[in-house]
């Protein structure tokens, strides 16, 4: 595993008008080929720090530079092509287009990266049996379960092969036999090398797919751990 | 306040989108049927309505000062069918000229003025009423009648009278109309001494009403019975309200046609902009109305909830509409009042009501409509909109369409925004019918203003580089009529020309009152003297008189004859019969029924009228005004004179339509695009989470603007091309609608005023009021925040 920061958060704050900070001074340092877990409890700012990697919020302060690229100083339409670039994005709530077939929902990703059209088809067919959906490829997303569809969502976001995969409790709408599903997915992303950084409550999740923890609370960074130590903690994240 | 006031209340402030789109809607909607509906109203008997509003005179009569005095004349207000009476008024006739602050070219000579002393613009009767400034107060000032040709005199400017002694001036200080024409202007009862000329006696007119007043002949005896109530010889002239009705009929006829169609275009485009986005904007609440309903609410209370909620917004729209269209209505009245030689400037207040009513109404009816639609949904399913896949027709209509636009080689947003119209296919049918109405309107104003010029181009036929004409007698101004000029004999005239260097051409023009067997009243037959292809008449069929014996004229004296092209006429001249052989049929919008047009050489040698003008075409580079010069000194012993023809103004009324035209279509224009406004923003906000994943997934905002714009492209391209041909048709069918109704025919000249450039960027109209409308929603989308736009449902 290398130690290239892909992700570097330094002194960010994300203020929102008449509440408190959302973030606090975060400083977080993620290398090429970790997955990273985000816990904590609702508010406590992991997904604020999610948008803020993505490129879809700009902090009060501080800065952050995701695979070289200060993502705080982006302009929209250059956020925009650094989310092509650089990020696949994975919801809780899938966020696929229901009005594309699921090829289509992949391969859109692709198109709007630039690749050419026969090109993006290849590969979202490619990724789409690599996850073992390509059955599905001329349905559409509402006729697929919840795992399938978060499977899709996968697909897409490993569309334009980024450098950093961003889950937003990617298990959260899933029934459990589904979320195993998702899982070994994320697993085996990580085993082939994938930089992942995961905001979820599930701790089996964070368990079987993060070699790292980072545990917020308040909009601060309470505690940065290898992911054995988080069974210990598990009580009270879960609280 | 209840708990469905509650959630009245609270739809209105949360769903700000629809709460302000259909407001908006509204508010369009209203000012445009008020205007709309104004023209309407506006349009039916004008003349009748403004005469009504004016109480005006049935007859008016002139009387000579010198027969007659004040209390006889006030004794005639009891002769027999007499209702009621205005007056004595004394008048004189005055020949005025520009003075300080006019716009009018200098040495313009102006028509003849008849002026009443009046104290105030109510008599009673021809209640007159101010259109600009105020009515006299002391002597020194004058009020004119819009019926008058003022040459440009602006208020504040004054009138000359150089024939008067001491040349004294009147000021101008207020324009008005007098729907029964009694005066050509008024100043106050005690200023008429000042300007009527020492030694003669101004006269008098006198105002009626009639309880018999239909007809010509109760008119005839109604003049008769006030000749009998004055003293013998004291009348000299008097005139019917009917020569005035008349005329004013065969205006309003001309433009009457445009007004409506106009009008009706207006009110259905609101009828429909409106529909559509209270449809949508309720149709979008289907979600909340099963939340509604799963929480216990019935079908009749979501009903009645979504009903209201659509009506907050939708009265503070009217509401503000009302007031805008009355604000925008009173000047388009103004100018249409112009038109038809009325004082139509006011909204009627049942206008507004009945619109403010319909409006609301319609929204009612439409939001009943769209919520019962909703409300009847099982509540499961209503919940789940928007969440699961559709399985409806519709929903297979709308996949097969992205899929067949993702294949197109289009850039991938250009690609899915075409595709969206399928997803809502109502809603996209609405906003093309605003984006076709307003194409319609687009095309329809173009060819109308082409048409328009045309018609001014027919009016400028006399258009000269220099006129020749006699000179005006001597005669002694502020007594009344002058002698008529007399025209030099034609030898004369054309020896003058010849010898003048920079003649190119030339041709004069006389005319004679003939009768023509089988034809009531009198013709007039125009001859020209010379080569008179120049005289530019627009023939509507057949061809330009080639010789004596042949003639041509205007639909009017066809029709009133019984004859058509082909067909001999025969005219009776100084007891003599003159046979010519009509041979085109010549566009004439000059009021004037009856008349034929031919070669002097027609008539029997030495019986041809002398011309009373002759119009001079100058080689190139030849100065006008000093050939005027030059020319009219070598005529001014023949007392004739020569001046330099400028370039012919727009007539009142052709300026008077342009500029509806232009305002109408500039408001038809913006309500379609808000139609394609409203429609998009209501279709932005229920894609909004759509959207935030296509940015999340790396679209820029330049591809997100381009998405919206294109998912209106479609719309805007069927839009135009049914527009532009449904437009055509509109002018196709207005235009020979309006010549009919003035006893006119136009040519297919009058028609055919589109040229291919215009064509094509007409046909481009509905594309750019669609990429107009959408433009803006679609930059707001664009810079909206993905982070929120991901949270939305």
């Amino acid at each position: 595993m290398s130690s290239d920061p892909v992700i570097e958060l330094s002194g960010v704050s994300r203020h929102y008008e008449g509440a408190r900070a959302a973030l606090d001074g975060v400083a977080l340092r993620v290398s090429e080929g970790e997955s990273v877990a985000l816990l904590g409890p609702s508010g406590s700012g992991k997904s604020t720090l999610l948008n803020l990697v993505a490129g879809l919020d700009r902090p009060s302060t501080g800065t952050v530079t995701v695979a070289g690229v200060r993502v705080d100083r982006l302009t929209e339409s250059g956020s925009a092509r650094y989310r092509r670039a650089t990020i696949g994005m994975v919801f809780q709530f899938f966020n696929l287009l229901d009005d594309l077939t699921v090829a289509d929902n992949v391969v859109l990703a692709g198109e709007l990266a630039g690749v050419p059209r026969a090109e993006a088809r290849r590969r979202a067919a490619e990724l789409l049996e690599s996850l073992g959906i390509d059955r599905h490829a001329r349905a559409h997303p509402g006729r697929l379960s919840g795992g399938e569809r978060q499977r899709v969502a996968v697909a897409r976001a490993l569309m334009n092969k980024p450098a950093l995969l961003l889950a937003d409790e990617p298990t959260g709408a899933l029934d459990s036999a589904s979320g195993e599903d998702v899982k070994e997915l994320f697993r085996e992303l990580h085993q082939d090398g994938q930089t992942i950084l995961l905001v979820t409550h599930d701790l089996t999740l964070a368990e079987d797919c993060a070699t790292r923890t980072v545990r917020m609370r308040d909009g601060r960074i309470e505690s940065d751990s290898a992911v054995s130590a988080v069974s210990a903690d598990s009580a009270e994240v879960v609280a | 306040m209840t708990a469905l006031g509650r959630v009245v209340r609270a739809g209105v402030r949360r769903r700000r989108t629809q709460s302000v789109a259909i407001g908006l809607s509204a508010l369009v909607a209203t000012t445009c049927s008020v205007l709309g509906g104004s023209l309407l109203v506006a349009s039916q008997a004008p003349f009748d309505q403004a005469f009504d509003g004016q109480h005006g005179a049935h007859l008016t009569v002139t009387f000579d000062g010198t027969r007659a005095n004040a209390d006889q004349l006030a004794a005639t207000a009891h002769a027999a069918g007499v209702t009621a009476a205005a007056g004595p008024f004394r008048t004189v006739t005055v020949d005025p000229e520009p003075g300080v602050g006019s716009t009018a070219p200098a040495g313009l000579t102006m028509s003849p003025m008849t002026v009443a002393g009046r104290a105030s613009a109510a008599a009673g009767i021809d209640n007159v009423t101010m259109m600009e400034g105020s009515w006299p107060t002391k002597p020194g000032e004058v009020v004119i009648s819009a019926g008058y040709g003022n040459p440009g005199v602006p208020i504040g400017g004054t009138l000359r009278l150089p024939g008067l002694p001491g040349a004294p001036s009147l000021t101008v200080v207020g324009l008005a109309r007098s729907v029964s024409r009694t005066a050509d202007a008024w100043v106050t009862p005690d200023a008429i001494p000042a300007i009527t000329a020492p030694g003669s006696t101004s006269g008098y007119e006198m105002l009626y009403r009639f309880a018999d007043s239909a007809t010509a002949d109760a008119m005839a005896a109604d003049r008769a019975a006030v000749a009998s109530a004055a003293p013998a010889g004291a009348p000299t002239g008097a005139q019917s309200w009917l020569n005035a009705k008349q005329g004013s009929d065969r205006n309003t006829a001309l433009f009457l046609p445009f007004m409506v169609a106009f009008g009706l275009l207006g009110m259905a485009m609101s009828v429909l902009v409106a529909g559509n986005v209270v449809a949508g904007a309720v149709g979008s609440a289907t979600r909340r109305i099963g939340v509604l309903k799963a929480i216990g609410c019935t079908p009749a209370q979501v009903v009645r909830a979504y009903v209201a909620q659509a009506m907050v917004p939708a009265a503070l729209g009217t509401l503000l509409g009302v007031v805008a269209g009355n604000l925008l209505t009173v000047p388009v009245l103004a100018t249409a009042g112009n038109l038809y030689g009325t004082d139509a400037s006011g909204v009627a207040p049942w206008v507004d009501v009945a619109v403010a009513g319909g409006t609301l109404a319609a929204v009612a009816l439409v939001a009943w409509a769209a919520a019962a639609r909703a409300g009847r949904l099982r509540t499961v399913d209503a919940l789940a909109v928007g969440r699961t896949a559709g399985t409806t027709r519709r929903d297979a209509v709308a996949r097969r369409a992205t899929a067949l636009a993702a294949r197109l080689p289009l850039p991938r947003p250009l690609s899915l925004g075409l595709a969206q119209p399928f997803a809502r296919p109502a809603r996209a049918a609405g906003m093309l019918a605003a984006v076709l109405f307003g194409t319609a309107a687009a095309v329809f104003a173009v060819g109308m203003g082409g048409t328009m010029s045309w018609v001014q181009e027919a009016k400028n036929r006399d258009h000269a580089d220099v006129v020749v004409h006699p000179q005006r007698p001597d005669a002694v101004p502020g007594s009344g009529a002058a002698a008529m000029p007399v025209a030099a004999d034609r030898s004369v005239v054309i020896a003058a020309l010849t010898a003048q260097p920079g003649t190119a051409g030339y041709f004069g023009n006389g005319a004679e009152d003939v009768t023509v067997p089988g034809v009531a009243g009198g013709t007039t037959v125009t001859a020209f003297d010379g080569d008179a292809t120049a005289a530019g008449y627009k023939m509507v069929s057949g061809r330009w008189y080639q010789g004596p014996g042949e003639a041509v004229a205007p639909a009017t004296f066809l029709t009133e004859a019984s004859v058509k092209l082909g067909d001999p006429v025969t005219f009776v001249s100084h007891g003599r019969s003159v046979t010519v052989r009509l041979v085109g049929e010549v566009f004439d919008p000059h009021v004037q029924t009856n008349e034929l047009i031919t070669d002097a050489a027609t008539f029997p040698s030495g019986t041809a009228p002398r011309p009373d003008f002759w119009f001079v075409t100058l080689k190139p580079g030849t100065d006008r005004a000093a050939y005027a010069t030059a020319l009219g000194a070598a005529l001014a012993p023949a007392q004739m004179t020569a001046e330099a023809g400028g370039p012919h103004s727009s007539s009142d009324s052709i300026a008077a339509l342009d500029s509806i035209t232009v305002t109408l279509t500039v408001l038809l224009v913006v309500v379609a695009g808000l139609g394609v406004f409203n429609t998009v923003v209501l279709e932005i906000r229920e894609r909004t989470r759509d959207m935030g994943v296509t940015k999340a997934l790396g679209m820029t905002p330049a591809q997100t603007v381009g998405v919206v714009l294109a998912s209106v492209l479609l719309v805007g391209a069927v839009g135009g091309a049914i527009g532009l041909p449904a437009g055509l048709l509109l002018h196709r069918l207005t235009v020979p609608a309006m010549g009919h109704s003035a006893g006119l025919n136009f040519p297919a000249a009058a028609l055919d005023v589109f040229g291919t450039p215009a064509l094509v960027l007409l046909g481009l109209g509905g594309v750019l009021i669609a990429l107009l409308g959408a433009l803006l929603p679609a930059v707001r989308a664009a810079r909206a925040r993905t982070v929120e736009a991901l949270r939305a449902e």
